[in-house]
């Protein structure tokens, strides 16, 4: 009796966390799946059809979007890292006692919903808002420019609304760092650059690889700041997508759009993953000469 | 795992000085100065007012307790910490604001601190290439200095997958191989076995003495320190309590506390009595060399280590040698010898090692509870004072401690 009992426990174990999965993922997916090779409208229903079309319409219509996208969202991602990573070592290594409120400022902004934030930032670089004024008088910005439905901002919001999955990450693994490690450095004649290059960066490579997909991926589908911050011209693949369910009601195509994106995003991944994880990146010496 | 045996003998070749080219740091002397160096972390003095003059190519050991300021005083030899007030110079010049890459000091850290991401080669390569020195003597000085410690074959491997003992001496190579003017090392051995222990102490002191570096090594392994330093600093609560040469420090200990960290202490309390004569409280007036340093009347204590003391019933002893009656408390077999404890005053316990020539001379040993008499050889008492800070801390927590550096 009890043996039985015994075995079955780690499936028990697992099961909440397998109803999860399959309820919120496997099942929404295979409909998504199913639904993206379907032909048909709202009104008169949509039949499967395999409808392979689906697909290359995506690609060859929304190409634009796409790289877009990717575009926007990688140079967010490493504006992010750009800010992130000096901010994050401030925290971890210079805050003394103001570490925690630091760390605060960095989430507070959660506080707020996303949506809030965006239009917010949508006034702050309104064409007759002070900043931009200021921008203009000291010639950044030509007198008759404009900041809001470019792409800067667009690539400004997303850089703003991402930094915290940055910076909580890189903190992390700064935050582990051994300072030992350093004085070891420093005593085995490194100077403060090379110590920073030899040892502090490629041990804090896990927190840099998980800031850059924690960054990279919800970028590169979101819809809200290209929405608020952008202009015709700067639509993303996530406005494409939203459009089609919201607005066009074509379901088949925002289905397909959905997944081909999520392919790009997964391929992307693995490729970096394998990239990012090889000694290479992780500090090995020779290879790093 | 490797035994002593393994480790092959130092390669004069790779150790000569002129042939370390690109460490600009190997010519000149490499002495260290502490001028009236304090540290303080908030209140608290982790360091005070210490002074030392190690001379270029010394052995130097700091010994002493745990927390008495011996890792402090090396990280401010290193420039890892910058002394509160007082000066650091090495090589005859202050280093004051000089930073420690810039310093010729390695250290041998407590902790080992070795590179995670790093394989054994690149972790003891490390220096070398910030040295900029060429590619194939790097290559050459990592393999020797790794075939030394015994760990040519994981030259491969991460820190993560060497026991705590092979990486110590991975530390301890990743320094040596950059043949610095001053080695720091922080209880390089304490993770070893006695066996590979002895192997390196034997290694470093060949390497020292070849090489000519200085070295500053830090240990808390008394009999260490005794039979490697040219002089040891016994250290306590951020002072130096005594700083001489190994048999000074243990044959004629100038306070309380060295008495006491350095081998059993042994100490009875006594009153100095006019030149040459001492009472032992609650016993006889002896005879001694060392009571001129203190006027008469004026308190101290009377040390006499435990294997020059003998032992005898009352009617057998010799009476021409000083002595003081005492019982017999316990009696314990340490192998080559028997530590006997024998009480010859109400809180004064006297440790006494008899060594073991025979089964049968051992078997008519006093036991407990007998009266007998211990007798020495006036020049082999000496007189002490009591420490000022943790004197009596020292001999509490020495009165049981038996140094296999005695009884080995
Ligand atoms: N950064 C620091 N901040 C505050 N106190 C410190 C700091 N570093 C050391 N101390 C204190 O200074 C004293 C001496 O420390 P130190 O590390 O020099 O001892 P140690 O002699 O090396 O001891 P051990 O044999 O245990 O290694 C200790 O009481 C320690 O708590
Ligand atoms: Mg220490």
């Amino acid at each position: 009796m009890t043996s039985v009992r015994q075995r079955l426990v780690p499936y028990w174990l697992l099961a909440p966390g397998l109803i999860w999965l399959i309820v919120f993922f496997v099942i929404p997916m295979y409909y998504m799946g199913e639904l993206s090779l379907k032909t048909g409208s709202i009104d008169t229903g949509y039949q499967l059809t395999w409808a392979f079309s689906n697909y290359t319409d995506a690609i060859s219509q929304y190409s634009t979007q796409f790289f877009r996208a990717f575009y926007y969202a990688g140079v967010a991602t490493l504006l992010c890292l750009l800010i992130g990573y000096p901010l994050a070592y401030a925290i971890a290594f210079k805050a003394g006692r103001w570490k925690n409120l630091m760390l605060f400022a960095v989430v507070a902004p959660f506080f707020t919903t996303y949506l809030i934030r965006t239009i917010a930032w949508k006034t702050i670089l309104d064409d007759s808002s002070p900043v931009v004024s200021f921008l203009k008088t000291i010639h950044l910005v030509p007198q008759d420019g404009r900041v809001l439905a470019t792409s800067a901002a667009v690539i400004a919001g997303l850089t703003y609304n991402f930094l915290p999955f940055m910076v909580l990450p890189l903190f992390a693994a700064l935050e582990r760092v051994d300072i030992r490690l350093l004085e070891a450095g420093k005593d085995l004649y490194a100077s403060a650059t090379q110590t920073f290059l030899r040892i502090t960066l490629p041990i804090t490579m896990p927190g840099i690889v998980a800031g850059v997909l924690l960054t990279f991926i919800p970028a590169s589908g979101d819809y809200v700041n290209a929405t608020f911050l952008g202009g015709t011209n700067q639509a993303m693949i996530g406005n494409v997508i939203q459009s089609k369910y919201l607005v066009v009601r074509d379901y088949s195509e925002a289905a397909a759009l959905s997944f081909t994106l999520m392919a790009i995003i997964l391929v992307a991944l693995i490729v970096y993953i394998k990239f990012a994880g090889t000694e290479a990146l992780m500090g090995d010496e020779e290879e790093a000469e | 795992m490797e035994g002593s045996s393994d480790l092959p003998p130092t390669d004069p070749e790779s150790d000569q000085p002129g042939e370390t080219a690109g460490n600009t740091a190997r010519s000149g002397s490499g002495g260290v100065r502490l001028e009236g160096v304090t540290k303080k972390f908030g209140d608290f003095a982790a360091v005070h007012d210490m002074d030392l003059d190690i001379a270029d190519g010394e052995f130097f050991t700091m010994l002493g307790p745990s927390g008495c300021g011996k890792t402090t005083t090396l990280r401010m030899i290193a420039g890892f910490e910058q002394p509160t007030t007082g000066k650091v110079l090495i090589d005859g010049s202050d280093v004051a604001g000089l930073p420690a890459y810039k310093r010729p000091t390695n250290t041998v850290f407590q902790s080992y601190a070795l590179f995670p991401h790093m394989t054994l080669e690149e972790n003891v390569g490390f220096g070398l290439k910030r040295q900029k020195v060429p590619k194939a003597e790097i290559k050459k000085r990592v393999a020797g200095e790794l075939e030394r410690v015994g760990l040519s074959r994981e030259a491969k491997r991460k820190p993560n997958q060497l026991s705590g003992g092979q990486q110590q001496r991975v530390a301890l190579a990743r320094a040596l191989v950059n043949l610095p003017k001053v080695l720091l090392l922080d209880e390089p051995l304490g993770a070893l076995d006695l066996k590979l222990r002895k192997g390196l102490q034997v290694q470093l002191k060949e390497i020292q003495r070849d090489v000519g570096i200085t070295f500053v090594y830090v240990t808390h392994d008394q009999e260490e320190a005794l039979t490697m330093s040219d002089r040891i600093a016994v250290m306590n609560e951020g002072m130096i309590e005594q700083c001489a040469d190994p048999e000074t420090v243990y044959d004629r200990p100038s306070t309380t506390f060295v008495a006491g960290f350095i081998g059993v202490s042994n100490l009875m309390p006594a009153v100095a009595k006019g030149p040459g004569e001492i009472e032992i409280a609650d016993g006889p007036t002896v005879p001694t060399a060392d009571a001129a340093q203190f006027s008469s009347g004026e308190k101290c204590f009377a040390v006499v280590r435990p294997e020059k003391l003998t032992v005898s019933l009352p009617e057998n002893a010799p009476g021409d040698q000083p002595g003081i009656d005492g019982i017999v408390e316990s009696s314990l077999y340490l192998g080559t010898s028997t530590q006997m404890a024998i009480k010859v005053a109400d809180d004064v316990n006297m440790t006494v090692l008899v060594p073991n020539a025979s089964e049968d001379a051992r078997q008519h040993l006093p036991g407990g509870g007998a009266k007998v008499r211990l007798n020495w050889l006036p020049e082999h008492m000496h007189l002490v004072a009591e420490s000022d800070p943790g004197g009596s801390d020292a001999d509490q927590t020495s009165t049981d401690q038996v140094t296999e550096g005695v009884n080995s």
